[in-house]
C-alpha cells in the first residue's frame, strides 16, 4: 500500500509517530534471521534473550531507573490497566481510587468499569482542572482517605500537552502510604524524567508515541511496590507478565528511548520553536482563536487551539486537502455526539470545543511545514466560517 | 476516519448555494452552537409556491454541511407542497448514503426544511410542541416517534444516530426505550400486516438496500468484506458476498443468522436470503 507519506505534513504526533529510521534498523534482524524464542535453552534463541536485556537498560536509562524495574507490555493502555488493577489487588480492603477528569480512555474508561472487573463496588474521586487545565492541589490533599488505595494521574495531558505536578503529588500520596501510578505515555522522551528523583510507584509508556513501533509499552514498578500481573501464563518478564516477548518491537523501543535521550535537548528547543512559531502565527492571523491550556506548563510539541464558530471535522477535511495532518476535540471526529472531555472540563465554552484542532509536532517536521500551515489555515478557516450561521463576519 | 461517499465529499468541498436570502418567504433556524451543529435555510417562494431559491448557513461537520447542500438543490424547483414530504431519508438517499452516525445530519435537514415551510406559511411547527425527551440535544418525544416510525429504528443506539437524543448525558435511554416500545408495538399492530401485504418489489428493494447500506455492510466492513444485492423475486434475495466475507468458512452462517435476521426484522418476516452460486 503506498500511504503517500512523502506528501504529508504530520503534525498529529501525539496520536502516533514515525518509526525513526534507526529504530527500524535496529529491528529488522529480529523480524528476518533471528527469530528465536528469548525463553530458549539453545544460544539461537537464547541471544535474543540478550537483546531484550539490552533494551531494558537503555529504556531503564531514559528513565533513570533500574532494569529490573522495567516491564515491558503491549501497549499503555495495558500498562495502565495493570498498574492500577495490581494496586487494587494489593490492598482489597482499599476500594477509593484518585484521578482526573481530564486522564486518556486507558484510564478514565478503566476507573468507570472497575466494579464490573473487580467484583467489588469502588469510588472514584476524579480531580477536576481550572481554565488552563491546571489541577487544583487543595482538592488533591482533601481527597486522599485512608481508604485510597491509588492515585492516577497523567504526566501530560495529551489534547492539550499540559503537564502535572506529579512528582509533587506522588510524595503528598506516599507521605500517606497511597500508590501512585503515573500514565506518561505522552511525557516520556519529550521532557526529561528521572525515576530516582520521584516517588512515583508505576509509570506507563508506549512505544508508538516515541519513534518506535505500535504493539509494544512499557510499566515502570518501583522496587519493592507489590505487585499483580494482568497477563498470567509463561515465566516471562519474571513472572511479572505471562506471553512470548515482542522482541523486534522490544529492540526498537530500547533504540527510541536511546534516541530520545539524545534528542531530548532538540524537542525542547527547536520542536519548541516551530511549536511557538506556530501557535503564535495561527493565533495572530486568525481572528477569534483561542489557546487552550497552560501556556507555559506544557509540552514543548503540543498546541491545541480553538477556532470560534466553525467545527472540528470540517477543518481537519479541509486540511486534509493540503496534505495536513492534526486532529481535533470536536464532537464529530470522535463518534460520539460530545465534544473533549478535556476541554470540556476545563470549560472551554461550546463555541470553542467543537473547533478545536491539536497540533502535536516532531522532531521531523521543518520550518517549511510550519510556514506552509501557516499560510493555509487562515483561509480554510474563514472559508468555514463564511459558512456558518453563527459568524458575523 | 468517516467513510463519505463521493457525493458527500463534492458538496462538502463545493457546498452550493451558501448564504442567506435576504427577505426570504420563510428561514428554519435549527441546532446550536452546544449541539455541535445548526443550520439556518432561508427559502423563496414564488406566487404559484413554488421554491425559486433556496441558501443556507451551517455550522456543523462536513456530513452536516453536505447535507445542508444537497437539501438546497434538491427543493429548488419543488413546490411547497412537494418540499414539505421531503425527509431525511432523501436527503440521505441524495448523498449516496450517509454513515450510520452521521444520519442525524440528515435530519436536521429535514428539520430545517419544515421550520423554514412552517415560518412561510405562518404555522407552528408540530414537532416543537411534544414534550422534550432529550435535554442535551433538546429532542421531542414527538420527533423521536417519527425517526422510528419513518426510518424503522429498533435500537436506542438507532435513535441517537438520527435524532441525537440519548447522546449526551444518556439520562433520557429509559424514557428513549420506553417510546420506541410503544411505538414498535403500535406499528405492528396496527399499520405494519397491512403494509408488509401491500409492499411491492420496488418498494422492497428499495427498503432492502437501506437496511444493507445503513447496518449490513458498515458491520462486514469492519471484518474486511462487503455485500451487494443481485436480485429479489419474491421473498428470496440474492446477494453477493465480496471481499473477505467470499470464501469465508463462516460465510454461510453470516448470510443466515445475521443478514437474513436483520433483514427480516426491518422488511418482512418472510424473506429468504440465498448468496449467489
Amino acid at each position: 500500500m503506498n500511504c503517500g507519506s512523502d506528501k504529508v505534513i504530520y503534525m498529529d504526533n501525539n496520536a502516533t509517530t514515525r518509526i525513526a529510521p534507526e529504530v527500524l534498523e535496529v529491528m529488522m534482524p529480529f523480524l528476518q534471521d533471528c527469530y528465536g524464542n528469548p525463553s530458549s535453552m539453545h544460544t539461537f534463541g537464547g541471544q535474543v534473550g540478550q537483546v531484550v536485556e539490552q533494551a531494558r537498560a537503555q529504556i531503564a536509562e531514559l528513565l533513570g531507573a533500574d532494569p529490573e524495574e522495567i516491564v515491558f507490555t503491549s501497549c499503555g493502555t495495558e500498562s495502565d490497566s495493570t498498574a492500577i488493577l495490581s494496586a487494587l489487588q494489593s490492598q482489597p480492603e482499599h476500594r477509593h481510587i484518585v484521578t482526573t477528569r481530564v486522564e486518556h480512555p486507558a484510564v478514565k474508561n478503566l476507573c468507570e468499569t472497575l466494579d464490573m472487573l473487580t467484583g467489588h463496588k469502588h469510588r472514584v474521586t476524579r480531580l477536576m482542572v481550572d481554565a488552563d487545565g491546571t489541577l487544583d492541589m487543595d482538592a488533591y490533599q482533601e481527597a486522599l482517605t485512608e481508604d485510597t488505595a491509588i492515585v492516577s494521574v497523567m504526566w501530560a495531558n495529551n489534547e492539550t500537552g499540559v503537564l502535572f505536578p506529579v512528582e509533587e503529588m506522588a510524595a503528598m500520596a506516599k507521605d500517606r502510604g497511597i500508590l501512585f501510578h503515573s500514565d506518561a505515555v505522552q511525557a516520556v522522551g519529550k521532557i526529561p524524567i528521572n525515576m530516582q528523583e520521584n516517588q512515583i510507584d508505576f509509570l506507563s509508556l508506549s512505544g508508538h508515541k516515541l519513534h518506535a513501533p505500535k504493539g509494544v509499552g512499557v510499566l515502570y514498578v518501583r522496587k519493592g511496590t507489590p505487585f499483580f500481573p494482568f497477563l498470567h501464563g509463561g515465566h516471562q518478564e519474571n513472572g511479572r507478565r505471562g506471553g512470548t516477548e515482542n522482541v523486534a518491537s522490544i529492540v526498537g523501543l530500547g533504540r527510541a528511548c536511546q534516541l530520545a535521550g539524545e534528542m531530548m535537548d532538540e524537542e525542547n528547543t527547536r520542536v519548541r520553536a516551530l511549536r511557538d512559531k506556530l501557535e503564535k502565527g495561527l493565533l495572530a492571523s486568525i481572528p477569534k482563536s483561542i489557546l487552550n491550556g497552560h501556556v507555559e506548563n506544557r509540552l514543548p510539541n503540543t498546541s491545541n487551539i480553538s477556532f470560534e464558530y466553525v467545527e472540528g471535522e470540517a477543518i481537519l477535511l479541509h486540511m486534509n486537502q493540503h496534505g495536513i495532518c492534526a486532529s481535533s476535540g470536536s464532537a464529530c471526529t470522535s463518534g460520539s455526539l460530545e465534544p473533549s472531555h478535556v476541554l470540556r472540563a476545563m470549560g472551554v465554552p461550546f463555541t470553542a470545543a467543537h473547533g478545536s484542532i491539536r497540533f502535536s509536532l516532531s522532531i521531523y517536521n521543518t520550518e517549511e511545514e510550519v510556514d506552509f500551515v501557516l499560510e493555509k489555515m487562515p483561509r480554510i478557516i474563514a472559508d468555514l466560517r463564511e459558512m456558518s450561521p453563527f459568524w458575523e463576519g | 476516519m468517516w467513510e463519505y461517499t463521493n457525493k458527500v465529499q463534492q458538496h462538502f468541498m463545493q457546498p452550493q448555494n451558501v448564504g442567506e436570502i435576504e427577505e426570504p418567504s420563510g428561514t428554519g433556524d435549527v441546532g446550536s452552537l452546544a449541539c455541535g451543529d445548526a443550520l439556518k435555510l432561508t427559502i423563496k417562494v414564488d406566487e404559484n409556491d413554488i421554491i425559486v431559491d433556496a441558501k443556507f448557513k451551517t455550522f456543523g461537520c462536513a456530513s452536516a454541511i453536505a447535507s445542508s447542500s444537497v437539501l438546497t438543490e434538491l427543493i429548488k424547483g419543488m413546490s411547497v407542497d412537494e418540499a414539505a414530504k421531503v425527509t431525511n431519508e432523501d436527503i440521505a438517499e441524495a448523498l449516496g448514503g450517509l454513515p450510520k452516525e452521521k444520519m442525524h445530519c440528515s435530519v436536521m435537514g429535514r428539520e430545517a426544511l419544515e421550520a423554514a415551510i412552517a415560518d412561510y406559511r405562518g404555522v407552528i411547527l408540530p414537532m416543537a410542541q411534544g414534550e422534550v425527551v432529550c435535554e442535551c440535544f433538546g429532542v421531542t418525544d414527538l420527533e423521536v416517534v417519527r425517526a422510528i416510525q419513518e426510518s424503522g429504528l429498533r435500537s436506542v443506539e438507532e435513535i441517537t444516530n438520527f435524532t441525537k437524543a440519548g447522546g449526551g448525558c444518556g439520562k433520557c435511554e429509559d424514557r428513549l426505550r420506553d417510546i420506541l416500545q410503544q411505538t414498535v408495538e403500535g406499528l405492528s399492530k396496527k399499520s405494519t400486516p397491512v403494509k408488509e401485504q401491500r409492499m411491492t418489489t420496488l418498494q422492497k428493494i428499495k427498503k432492502i438496500e437501506q437496511v444493507l447500506e445503513r447496518e449490513i455492510r458498515p458491520t462486514l466492513k469492519k471484518d474486511g468484506g462487503d455485500i451487494e444485492l443481485v436480485d429479489v423475486d419474491g421473498d428470496f434475495v440474492t446477494v453477493s458476498l465480496r471481499g473477505a466475507c467470499a470464501g469465508c468458512h463462516s460465510s454461510r452462517t453470516t448470510l443466515k443468522e445475521y443478514v437474513e435476521k436483520k433483514l427480516r426484522e426491518q422488511v418482512v418476516d418472510s424473506l429468504i436470503v440465498e448468496e449467489e452460486k
